[in-house]
This record gives structure tokens, sequence and C-alpha cells, in this order.
């Protein structure tokens, strides 16, 4: 059963669709083409918050949706739980 | 599937309800209105908190929210009450202009007592005339419907907005008009809405009104980093504008679009969507989204936003099921059935439609039976 949606391929980020631990095994589905990912949680991620399906270098663009939601000033690894502390917008 | 019946009203509009208003000019005039509404059972008063010394584009935008509000199809009547005799006429004249019976009544030189007395016996007159009005089939295309999210988080994104989105290209393709607005939410997306514009003039139109909205704010020195995204969106998992900019466009669907409008501006061109300068705060936008002609509003929410209004009835739409359940008494129609994948796009775009149809039949709303009545004009300076 997944734990997370990717909205799509080429995405930094999906977001859990349930709770998920540290240290767990979660599966991800791709809502664009049904594929599916596996990946180790770095942190807890509850529910509509998100987990990082590729890496992302330091200050390099952050892509959801197929498109920027801001930058990462400290990069992001797989796993990783991906909220305002290592994600900032970047327009304001 | 269910057919539709509404109150085609004079000017060949078509609204869901059957209100009579009691609309008071400023807010002056408030106690003469809520007043009226507690002699005469079955109508409505609308207090609000402006109306004396606005000037300008700002005085433009309030006489255009009364206006629009008295004239909006779910009115059957209005009663207009204000403290002097000019504006209150204004008021007056310009929804009279749809047909509909209105009358006008000026507090200075005759009292709170002698004004009630007089609009008392005015507004039993509308309700009974309304209450013998009767439904008649209607279609789909007959109706205006407006969108706009609240407390969204990163289900409505991935739920609530798609299934709006796609209810929104049914209503688009059978010939309804939507509308949809939260200017300052677009920042990050804005570019995806200006590609979908119809023409290059309204992709320009449309450029500038963004633009003029976000210049608006960085005037005065500050920006929205604590605002927008609110802390709701951040506590439900959203972390910057542009993330929650593109969960919010996934409401509007895929269809062009045809029109920009002023913030309370009513369509003058024919069917489809519209995008319309607004604030993205809940209440003041579904206030003016009414004054623009809506009939029905569909409400995605993420962490669970309870708003309503008086005359428009608001659908609420949730994909997160810890809000579902936590909130239930404030959802109408729960997709979180796409997050855990047992039900498809389409199908939750059925589910909704579905409620919709019965909304417009006069099933009561989860705001409107639990009395959430906003009614919240926007300002757009500081009064004389």
């Amino acid at each position: 059963m997944h734990k997370f949606l990717i909205h799509k391929k080429g995405d930094h980020v999906g977001v859990a669709t349930s709770d998920i631990e540290a240290g767990e095994e979660v599966a991800g589905v791709y809502m664009d083409d049904d594929s599916t990912v596996e990946v180790a949680s770095k942190g807890e991620i509850p529910l509509g918050h998100k987990i990082a399906v590729e890496e992302c270098e330091p200050g390099g663009a952050v892509i959801e949706y197929g498109v920027q939601i801001g930058a990462a000033p400290e990069g992001l690894s797989v796993g990783d739980y991906v909220h305002t502390h290592n994600l900032k917008s970047a327009r304001w | 599937m269910e057919e539709l019946f509404g109150y085609r009203r004079e000017n060949g509009r078509v609204g869901v309800r059957n209100h009579v208003v009691i609309l008071p000019v400023d807010d002056i005039s408030n106690a003469a209105c809520e007043a009226v509404a507690r002699h005469i059972e079955g109508t409505l008063a609308l207090p609000h908190s402006y109306g004396r010394l606005q000037y300008g584009e700002d005085l433009e935008l309030h006489f255009r929210t009364m206006i629009g509000t008295g004239s909006n199809p779910n009115v059957a009547a209005a009663v207009v009450i204000g403290i002097e005799e000019n504006w209150t006429k204004r008021v007056a004249d310009g929804i009279a202009k749809t047909g509909k019976p209105v009358a006008s009544f000026s507090i200075e030189g005759s009292g709170d007592l002698e004004t009630v007395r007089r609009a008392s016996w005015k507004a039993k007159e509308f309700v009974q005339w309304a209450s013998e009005l009767r439904r008649e089939a209607v279609e789909l295309k007959d109706l205006t419907v407006s969108i706009k999210c609240g407390e969204s988080d990163t289900t409505t994104g991935l739920g609530s907005c798609p299934t709006v989105g796609t209810a929104v290209d049914v209503l688009v393709d059978e010939g309804a008009s939507v509308f949809f607005g939260e200017t300052s939410e677009l920042t990050g997306g804005e570019h995806l809405i200006a590609e979908r514009m119809a023409t290059p003039e309204l992709r320009e139109k449309f450029e500038v009104t963004y633009d003029a909205y976000v210049s608006g704010i960085e005037s005065r020195g500050v920006d929205l980093l604590g605002s927008q995204p609110t802390q709701g969106n951040v506590a439900g998992g959203i972390s910057t504008i542009e993330e929650k900019a593109l969960g919010n466009i996934e409401k509007t669907g895929t269809r062009e679009v045809i029109g920009v409008l002023e913030p309370a501006e009513a369509p003058q061109d024919g069917p489809g969507l519209y995008f319309m300068d607004s604030s993205s705060a809940a209440a003041e936008h579904v206030t003016l989204m009414a004054a623009g002609g809506a009939v029905v509003h569909m409400f995605p929410t993420g962490q669970g936003n309870v708003v309503g209004n008086p005359i428009l009835p608001v659908i609420k739409v949730t994909a997160n099921p810890k809000t579902a359940s936590s909130m239930a008494e404030h959802i109408d129609v729960d997709v979180s059935g796409l997050l855990s994948r047992e039900i498809t796009l389409p199908e939750a775009g059925e589910l909704l439609m579905d409620n919709l149809r019965r909304t417009v039949n006069g099933r009561v709303t989860s705001a409107e039976a639990l009395g959430h009545r906003e009614f919240s004009m926007t300002k757009l300076y500081p009064s004389a």
C-alpha cells in the first residue's frame, strides 16, 4: 500500500497520504503514469507533508507539479522530510 | 441524472435560492436593517462595516458590491436602507435594472423607528410575493458558479482542487460561467494562467492586473512571508507560495480563460471561464464572486475552512481524511478516496457534480445549515 503520491515524473518531492515514521521503507505512486518508487524515510512525515524522492543540489530549484516551488539552500537527499526548514520560496 | 430546477428571474438569469434581502448602504444603517429582519420572517439582513467617506475606485467597488449583491439571481427582492437619500437611491436604482422588486428608505429626517416601520411593511409584501415563486426546469448552462479554496494543504493540490477542476471543465463545456480569482495566490503559477488567456489582449490585461496587486503589497515595504502561505497552510504541509499556487490552480480546470473581471464585476460577454481580480481571504472572495453574479460556490479545503455566504450556497470539498473525520459537519463532499486511490478523479468529479445538482435544487449545504453567512466587503484604501 502506497504511503505517498508524486504529481509528476521528475518532481523532487512526493506528498505523504498517511503519517510516515522515521526510518520507514515506504512506497509512492506517480500520479501521471501509475509507476511506483520506494524510499527510506529520514524523518517523521505527517500526512500532507513532503518527502524527497530525488536529490537536489544546494541552492537548486525544487520541482513539484513539474514546476518550481522554491529552492533548497542546503540541497535535498532522497528520503528527507521537506518543509519550510529546507525549502524556501523563490518569490518572497 | 438529476434534473435541475431554479428560479428564473425577470432578466432571464437563474437563481438557486430565493432570498429577500435587507441591504444596508452603510454601516450606520445596519441596526435598522437588522430590526426589519427581526420583524419579518424570511428576510435576511446583510450587515457590513463600510459605506461612509469612501471615494474613487474604493467607492466604485462599494457600489458595485452593493448593487451586485442585490442583483444576484439568488435574491428575489431587496429592501435597501441607507442614512441619506442619494447613495441609497443609487444602490436601489442599480438593483432595479434587473427588473426585480426593490424598495429604498433613507433614515435622515425620519429616524430609525419610522424607517423600520415603513421598510417592514415593504419587506412583508416582498416575502409573501417571493414565497409564491416556483422553481422551474433549468440547465447547467443557466448557472454561474464560483470557485476558491481555503485552509489549503497539500491534499487540496492532490485531491479536492483537481476534483473541482474536473467539475469546472464539465460546467464550461456545458455552457455555464465559472469565476476564479485569488490574485496574490497565483504567485509562482501566474504564467500558467497567463498562457490560458484566450487572446493576447486578455493576457496583457491579466498580467497588468496581477502585477498591480503584487506591487501594491510591495509598495508598503513588506512581503507576504508569514501570511501567504498562511499558518494553516504551513501546518498542512505547504512550504512556499509557489507550491500553494500550483495546488490552487488545479481547481481552475484546463479550459481557456475568456475574461478578466474587476472585483465584483458582472461579465458582459458570453459564458465561459473568467478570472476576477480578488483577495484570497475566503469571506471577501466569496462576497465579491456573489456580487459578480455567482449563484453557487465550490470550495475545496484541506485543513478545514468553515466559510459560508448569506446568499450563495458554498459546497465544501475535502480530500484530507483527517479533516473529513474531525470536521465532518463542515464537509459536503469527501473525496479522500483519491489519496488512498480507492476512487479515480473522474469519479470524484462526478460526486461533486451530483452534490452541485442537489444543492442547486435546494439541498442545504453544511455552511448554510451551520449558519455561516459571512458578508465581507473588500476595501481598497482607508476612508477619507
